[in-house]
């Protein structure tokens, strides 16, 4: 077994292992939440009868050791059990919403990605010359303005002023692809705006730290022009750093983008695991929480992995 | 003049002229607002209701972890699902009284103690079963039984027995309670086949629309139901429920187009979204209220006279127009006002300095008094506040404000604390509100008001059948809360809508919840 392909085994045996502390610490979380699920149900009307025989009904009585290795051996085989609020099997809305969450990620990691990376390394072509300095600027200018109110800024011109795309960003089944896509227009552009600053920037810094190196100053005398040096010296080198922070913005994309969804009202996971964290829903809150643990450990163990395939040390040992 | 208004009126309903240039016209022939309101709305009806269509409302209050069983909905989305898919017995009417829903008429006996239903005969339930007397009574078990975790329990318990048989269904009450048929509007009261006891979240009901798709928190995707058997409602062909929870977001829907109405515009932005050419804010007043709670038990507000000076203190339309935006009405230190059947309106106690000085002096309390509040007490309550400290300061009166985390507001402050911020919702009768919040005994009696007078009154009133004689003791109800009682409530907020010039038929309602009590949808169409 080359050194390669055995540290990328150990990589993935660890992220599952962090993938089960990971859901330790969930179900412990949860367990100590203070408040109590029966009085969030009912409201303000709720009666002494009613709540004593809705927390029977919903058995949160039961050792907590007990609930959580059933839990995990249910969650193991796909079952993430039923919401306590609304009785609704969790894996189904789950799937749903899950589907939501990744479209939306999806459509704005294929605009934003490429467009950062292409916008890093025209930056480091045109090094400290006025192309650098405004993507610089609009960049951090739009990392910088909370995302809501880019959110709003763009809601209240692109919907209502100028009726390009609708603010609400509900889609559904029966609609078609490009229905879809016109529905998320708005909050993919702010998502773009929200996640281009951090990997352009990392891009340019990854690239110009390369750039440095004697080789690239070989290649220069051998007459390669700037961008063949970027495209084959520079940027395979400078790829895990690259792909590290890519991955940390797609799982920011599926994980962190609540705001988003409840601004354009996406039913996607976020607002999901918010409306249920309000009414102490656990099992919905614990099966969120699992996956999205999961999601950032996987995205994160690709860029490890990424890594490791990258370096040329590892691939081709002495 | 009139010829040349009815015109106008006219050429508005038919859609040849827009409502806002309508208005604008009728004020130029020096017709007020509100009567130029009253000819359109005549003139749209005469115009008359169109058929067909999809009628979208964005609506605030609904999660993604909302049932669909009637017996737990507990927000605006979840109450207005209901409305399209069930029915209750008995409605609130838009013009104060009862409307008659499944239940086609309903007698008392002498003393108020039991009731009977006639139960409409021709309805089926949206899944081809006949209503019967039967269902009634078995929604009504299990609304009300030992193991129900029904939110309408609280008006259930009063029930000794039921029962049902030709078309009758008889209620006997513990005690004599003359508010009954107010009582059985409550909107989790909708029945089902079998009280639902098969399948309480099946949305099966006689409603005038029938669920295709509910995804809740996100959409609900109603069709009509071609066996409705009151066609002066529900007019469109689809209702399209969207849930918006954000304010910025729900306006923004109506703005651009995608929604037909929403509830709950932010008052603080109401007028503005006012100004938009093809959209209406519609206000109802209701019995929501906005409170300054003091524990008539605990020093030193058990000192009637420190109590006087403070509800001297407070100016009750300086709070309606900063808090509310001028989207409420003041309030008079009692939790009644016209949105109740049997109101009587009292004198206005107003902001007066001198006779707060006065009360303030005579209490012989010298200290400060220690208010504590909350951002989610209701909308604005810091500020309110400190409009108070302010107002209360001129009269000599020292008041601290403490601010408390929202979280744990309601389980550590509220009803716990001698002197906070607080909101009520209302309900629809003075016996239930009283009941509620007022009676010495009540669990969420939260300005330890004892008053043994006022309690033989409600008990009195509950009996009463005689309206005369019920809103008189209701009236003297009231007057013994305000000057008695531990409540400073210096407002009451209307209920914001917004609606598209694209949809007519709202109607101004006297009571009743937003959106014309959720009627709004099946009783508005496309213009």
């Amino acid at each position: 077994m080359g050194p390669a392909l055995k540290l990328v085994v150990q990589r993935i045996a660890l992220g599952l292992l962090l993938l089960l502390a990971c859901s330790v610490l969930i179900f412990a979380g949860t367990m100590i939440l203070p408040g109590d699920v029966a009085q969030s149900i009912l409201g303000q009307s709720a009666t002494p009868e009613a709540l004593a025989n809705l927390r029977e009904e919903l058995g949160v009585n039961d050792p907590p050791v007990q609930r959580y290795f059933e839990w995990l051996f249910n969650a193991l085989q796909g079952d993430l059990g039923t919401a306590l609020t609304n009785g609704l099997p969790i894996t189904e809305s789950i799937g749903n919403r899950l589907g939501n969450t990744l479209f939306l990620a999806f459509w704005a990691a294929v605009i934003s990605v490429p467009l950062a990376i292409f916008l890093g390394l025209l930056a480091v072509r045109f090094k400290d010359r006025w192309p650098d300095k405004l993507i610089s600027a609009v960049t951090l200018a739009s990392i910088s303005i909370p995302e809501f109110l880019i959110g709003y800024l763009l809601m209240y011109l692109v919907a209502v002023k100028l009726r390009w795309f609708p603010s609400v960003s509900m889609i559904n089944d029966s609609m078609s692809l490009g229905e879809k896509l016109s529905a998320i227009a708005i909050p993919v552009a702010v998502l773009t705006l929200v996640v281009l600053a951090h990997m352009m920037r990392m891009t340019r810094a990854a690239i110009l730290n390369v750039m440095q190196s004697a080789y690239i100053e070989t290649a220069e005398l051998k007459g390669l022009n700037m961008f063949q040096v970027i495209r084959r010296h520079a940027f395979p080198n400078a790829i895990a750093p690259i792909v590290n922070v890519v991955m940390l913005n797609l799982a920011y994309l599926v994980v962190g983008v609540v705001v988003i969804e409840v601004v354009f009202t996406y039913p996607g996971m976020g607002q999901y695991l918010v409306d249920h964290v309000s009414k102490r829903d656990v099992p919905v809150v614990q099966a969120c929480g699992l996956i999205f643990a999961a999601v950032y450990i996987g995205l994160n163990l690709i860029a490890d992995v990424v890594s490791i395939l990258s370096n040329p040390r590892l691939r081709h040992p002495k | 003049m009139k010829d040349q208004l009815n015109y106008l009126a006219a050429r508005a309903a038919a859609g040849l002229m827009g409502r806002r240039e309508f208005l604008g016209r009728a004020a130029a022939l020096g017709v007020t607002a509100a009567s130029a309101n009253l000819l359109l709305s005549g003139a749209v009806k005469a115009a008359g209701v169109k058929k067909g269509g999809t009628i979208k409302v964005g609506i605030q209050g609904g999660g993604a972890s909302d049932s669909m069983d009637p017996a737990v909905a507990a927000n605006a989305t979840a109450t207005q699902v209901i409305r399209l898919w069930g029915e209750p017995l008995l409605e609130l009417a838009e013009q104060g009284g009862i409307w008659p829903r499944l239940a086609e008429s309903f007698e008392a006996s002498a003393d108020a103690r039991v009731w009977t239903f006639k139960i409409r005969e021709g309805v089926t339930f949206s899944n081809g079963k006949t209503l019967t007397a039967d269902d009634v009574l078995a929604t009504m078990e299990r609304h009300s039984g030992e193991d129900t975790k029904s939110g309408a329990l609280g008006i259930m318990r009063g029930i000794k027995s039921m029962k049902a048989g030709d078309g009758l269904f008889v209620i006997e009450l513990e005690t004599p309670n003359a508010d009954l048929p107010y009582l059985l509007a409550d909107y989790h009261l909708a029945i089902q086949p079998n009280g639902g006891k098969d399948d309480p979240t099946a949305a099966i009901g006689t409603g005038p629309y029938i669920m295709k798709s509910a995804e809740p928190g996100v959409r609900f995707v109603a069709e009509k139901n071609p066996n409705y058997w009151d066609d002066t409602i529900g007019h469109a062909e689809t209702i399209e429920l969207i849930v918006i929870n954000d304010d910025t977001a729900r306006v923004a829907a109506l703005q651009s187009g995608q929604v037909h109405m929403v509830n709950r515009v932010p008052p603080r932005t109401a007028k503005l979204v006012a100004r938009a050419p093809n959209i209406t804010v519609h206000t109802t007043s209701g019995p929501g209220h906005y409170v300054f709670i003091m524990h008539t038990n605990t020093a030193p507000f058990d000192n009637k006279d420190l109590r006087l000076a403070l509800k001297y203190g407070i100016n009750r339309q300086e709070m309606v127009d900063k808090i509310l935006f001028g989207f409420g009405s003041v309030g008079n230190d009692t939790p009644i006002n016209s949105s109740y059947p049997l109101f009587t309106e009292l004198e206005q106690r107003m902001y007066d300095p001198d006779k707060a000085a006065f009360h303030l002096k005579q209490s012989g309390y010298d200290g400060t008094v220690l208010l504590r509040t909350s951002d989610n007490s209701f909308p604005g309550a810091p500020d309110a506040s400190a409009l108070f400290q302010q107002s209360a300061g001129a009269a000599g009166i020292k008041m601290e404000i403490k601010r408390e985390p929202n979280d744990g507001y309601w389980s550590e402050v509220w009803n716990k604390q001698p002197f906070c911020t607080s909101y009520w919702g209302g309900r629809p009768t003075q016996d239930q509100m009283f009941s509620t919040a007022y009676l010495s005994t009540a669990d969420w009696n939260d300005t330890r008001f004892n008053n043994e007078q006022f309690d033989q009154l409600l008990f009195a009133a509950r009996a009463e059948l005689d309206e005369g004689k019920r809103t008189q003791m209701y009236a003297d109800m009231s007057t013994i809360v305000r000057d008695e009682g531990g409540l400073i409530c210096p407002m009451f907020n209307d209920f914001i809508d917004g609606i598209s010039d694209d949809v007519q038929g709202i109607v101004d309602a006297k009571q009743g919840f937003e959106l014309n009590n959720f009627y709004a949808p099946m009783k508005m169409w496309l213009a």
